[in-house]
């Protein structure tokens, strides 16, 4: 229970950050990438304002404890192979980000705030992950 | 369609995520990345889906907190609904294949330095700058 509540909590300040850095709002996401036209440049300031800090953060975490709080380990990726599932992957999410102005981070914190669209590009996100997953299943 | 420039209230935003993201890892072990957390609540479920429902729940909810409390944000979605369809699909999957979106590689991995982390970044970046000057500034927006 105190488990869910602290991810319940760090949950809060995440979708906090989120909507005030202005990541929920696809048009200030898509006129950061529009250097050429209508830009603005907010988005330099979440991503380095979040990379810093996080930076710091886990080098403090990480120097101070062997494990974490409420878990028995760190949960750390261990594939460290660039191939071209990462980046064909990373290339196909960018062009749909491009074109829809919305990433997950972005989208899931604006659930609430009663716009159809939101829940309209979460479940096509959804059919993105499902179906590759499914069809990769199947091809194994 | 013209937005506002916040530097500080994006700044602002941004510690906050960062300061989640480090907590996640501190008290539960875990990359704060959406992708991830999201990837586990589909079915089948992953067998600790709990932690992330919760996360997810306080990500939903602490936003209209803020509404409540006076605070504004501002939400304007200038794209057609099959292109943010279209664009939702691709990013599912994306995120998918390339194991994490802007949060999970963008914040917490290039945080710990990780090679992966950086180049899908770095990838999902330039397609980004790419795809949307090639909608606006060649065929005239979506």
């Amino acid at each position: 229970m105190r488990q869910l509540l602290s991810a319940f909590l760090i949950g809060g300040i995440f979708g906090l950050g989120i909507a005030i850095a202005g990541m929920a709002n696809p048009a200030k996401v898509l006129n950061f990438f529009d250097i050429a036209g209508t830009w603005d440049p907010s988005l330099i300031f979440v991503m380095g304002g979040a990379l810093v800090t996080t930076f710091i953060g886990y080098r403090l975490t990480f120097k101070r404890r062997d494990n974490p709080l409420q878990a028995q380990s760190f949960s750390l990726p261990v594939n460290t192979r660039i191939d071209a599932r990462l980046i064909g992957g990373a290339a196909i999410f960018g062009t749909g980000w491009g074109i829809a102005g919305f990433c997950p981070g972005g989208a899931i914190p604006a659930l609430g705030l009663g716009y159809a669209s939101v829940w309209i590009f979460i479940a096509a996100v959804i059919t993105g992950i499902a179906g590759t997953r499914l069809v990769e299943g199947r091809a194994r | 369609m013209e937005t506002e420039f916040t530097p500080l209230l994006s700044l602002l935003g941004g510690v906050l995520i960062g300061i989640a993201a480090t907590l996640l890892m501190a008290v539960h072990g875990r990359i704060a990345g959406m992708t991830g957390i999201l990837a586990g609540l589909i079915p089948p479920l992953s067998s600790d889906w709990q932690w992330r429902a919760a996360f997810m729940g306080g990500a939903v909810i602490a936003p209209l907190v803020y509404i409540s409390a006076g605070g504004d944000i501002p939400f304007a979605l200038p794209v057609s609904t099959p292109a943010l369809i279209f664009g939702g699909v691709l990013v599912g999957i994306g995120v998918y294949l390339g194991s994490g979106c802007t949060s999970g590689h963008g914040v917490c991995g290039m945080a710990r330095l990780s090679p992966r982390s950086l180049a899908a970044t770095v990838t999902f970046m330039i397609a980004a700058f790419a795809t949307v000057y090639v909608i606006r500034h060649v065929m005239g927006g979506a």
